[in-house]
């Protein structure tokens, strides 16, 4: 028997609303830790996360580095036996980390995506050169990984002008709307 | 290249096959080449694309994990541009993934279909067939548009890449898969597949710019794998793989990576891959040129 002393009691009905996955059905099988690539770099396997929030273990699962290392690759999912969308629960996962303001395992990852929509916003379209330039200078880190930068440049891998879409009002009608 | 408003609802010339066309943020810029291949590939074989009209990225990764409303949206503009009675074509794997999910889901359910409504003032057309590249295959015949199919790509000895693209998160999983695509239209061209264990094994994607000893180490497994197992090139059908397996590859001497619309092109007898193959950073021409694929 585990007893639990500082969970959360209904942290897994509050995951199991916002992400619309019932993960109850999980029965710990691994499939999903087994195939998942990027398992080594994450501090808790995708079916251990389920098991946290089945624990009512809020802080380790919103503070883990698991929900910001998934990708969203779907590996896991398409082999579960229970069909659970455990890409969509990582989703869920992410937005209650943000709302609750816990300390955010992986801020590379998160600058990222908050790069990206930048440009989504601006230009209707993801502009890379500057979600590149902007993310490395929020990380103070302008010089490493240069090599690759460049070479990227040269083979016109990054476009110096961004494409962007020309109703741009209909975009910041979708950004506005919160 | 094609442009048109959603006012076309001309149905394909005879024999011919008509599709609006959703490029995505990787094929428009870093991955041109594909675009520039995708579009000759598919006027030789009698297939008319019609840009959709003034696109907007479907949200990506990045905006289902931090922002719900604008994951929400993003892809649902795309949807009320579509162009009624003629197939949605999308050659981007993850586009085709957020794209397809929000269509089922407004489809599926009669409040989000109302938000849809009220949002783009237009309705929601349930009819909408939305494609991936590979559907193409299974709608023309690449044999009747060149001569002696099996001699195109003859002893090209192919590594075929699909990423993450066949997995399906369980809300698709109903949808048609398209796995063996690749390996069933290059064998008809006469190229050699060979068969590793990495095929299916995610690139890493964003990981790449976030976490780049991540995607390092994925992307030389993918690629030494294919070279232990023989292959001479790697073929993806995703602009956003092929972008990571060229930037992230520490190995020495790797083999060069191909979109897939760049050799289906060249064997339907493509004459301008000058404008593809430079972008390439491991050079593919010597290899080609070797299998006496370019003069
Ligand atoms: S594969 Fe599915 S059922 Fe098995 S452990 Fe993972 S989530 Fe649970
Ligand atoms: S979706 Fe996430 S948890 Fe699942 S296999 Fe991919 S990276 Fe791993």
């Amino acid at each position: 028997m585990i007893i639990l002393q500082e969970g959360h009691p209904d942290f897994a009905g509050e995951i199991q609303e916002t992400s619309g996955v019932d993960f109850n059905l999980c029965l710990h099988c691994k499939t999903c830790a087994n195939g998942c690539p990027f398992v080594e770099a994450m501090d808790y396997a995708p079916n251990k996360i389920i098991r946290l929030i089945q624990l009512g273990m809020a802080d380790e699962a919103l503070k883990s580095s698991t929900i910001w290392v998934c990708v969203g690759c779907n590996t896991c999912s398409s082999g579960c036996p229970m069909a659970i969308d455990i890409p969509m629960l990582m989703d869920g996962l992410r937005h209650k980390a943000l709302e609750t303001g816990v300390e955010i395992a992986e801020p590379d990852i998160l600058n990222f995506h908050q790069e990206v929509l930048n440009t989504v916003r601006k230009y209707g379209r993801t502009h890379k050169l500057e979600i590149m330039m902007r993310y490395k200078f929020k990380k103070m880190d302008l010089l490493s990984d240069m090599g690759v930068g460049l070479k990227m440049l040269k083979k016109r891998k990054l476009d110096l002008i961004a494409s962007r879409i020309q109703d741009k009002k209909a975009i910041d009608k979708i950004f506005k709307n919160k | 290249m094609i442009k048109s408003s959603r006012t076309n609802k001309t149905g394909p010339e005879p024999g011919r096959l008509k599709f609006s066309f959703f490029p995505g943020c990787s094929l428009k810029t870093s991955g041109h080449e594909n675009t520039l291949s995708l579009f000759k590939f598919c006027e030789s074989v009698n297939i008319d694309l019609i840009e959709l009209n003034d696109w907007n990225c479907c949200g990506s990764s990045s905006a289902h994990s931090i922002d719900k409303k604008v994951a929400k949206y993003l892809p649902m503009r795309n949807l009320s541009l579509a162009p009624k009675g003629i197939p949605l074509l999308i050659a981007c794997p993850s586009c085709l993934l957020r794209l397809k999910s929000t269509f089922l889901k407004i489809k599926e359910d009669p409040a989000m279909r109302q938000d849809y409504e009220d949002f783009f003032k237009t309705p929601f057309d349930e009819n909408l067939e939305i494609i991936h590249f590979f559907e193409i295959f299974n709608r023309i015949d690449l044999k009747d548009h060149m001569k002696d199919p099996g001699e195109k790509l003859k002893h090209l000895k192919v590594a075929p890449y699909y990423g993450c693209m066949l997995s399906m998160p369980p809300d698709l999983r109903f949808e048609k898969s398209h796995a063996g695509i690749i390996e069933k239209s290059l064998r008809q061209l006469g190229a050699d597949i060979v068969s590793y264990g990495y095929a299916n094994r995610c690139c890493g994607t964003y990981l790449s710019v976030a976490k780049p000893d991540i995607a390092r180490k994925v992307v030389n497994e993918i690629i030494f794998k294919a070279m232990e197992a023989g292959a001479e090139c790697l073929v993806t059908a995703c602009s956003m793989c092929h972008l990571n397996l060229e930037i992230r590859c520490t190995l020495d001497s790797p083999i060069p990576i191909l979109h897939f619309s760049e050799l289906l092109s060249l064997a339907l007898g493509a004459r301008d891959q000058k404008k593809w193959f430079p972008r390439h950073i491991v050079d593919p021409v010597p290899l080609l040129k070797k299998r006496g694929l370019l003069a």
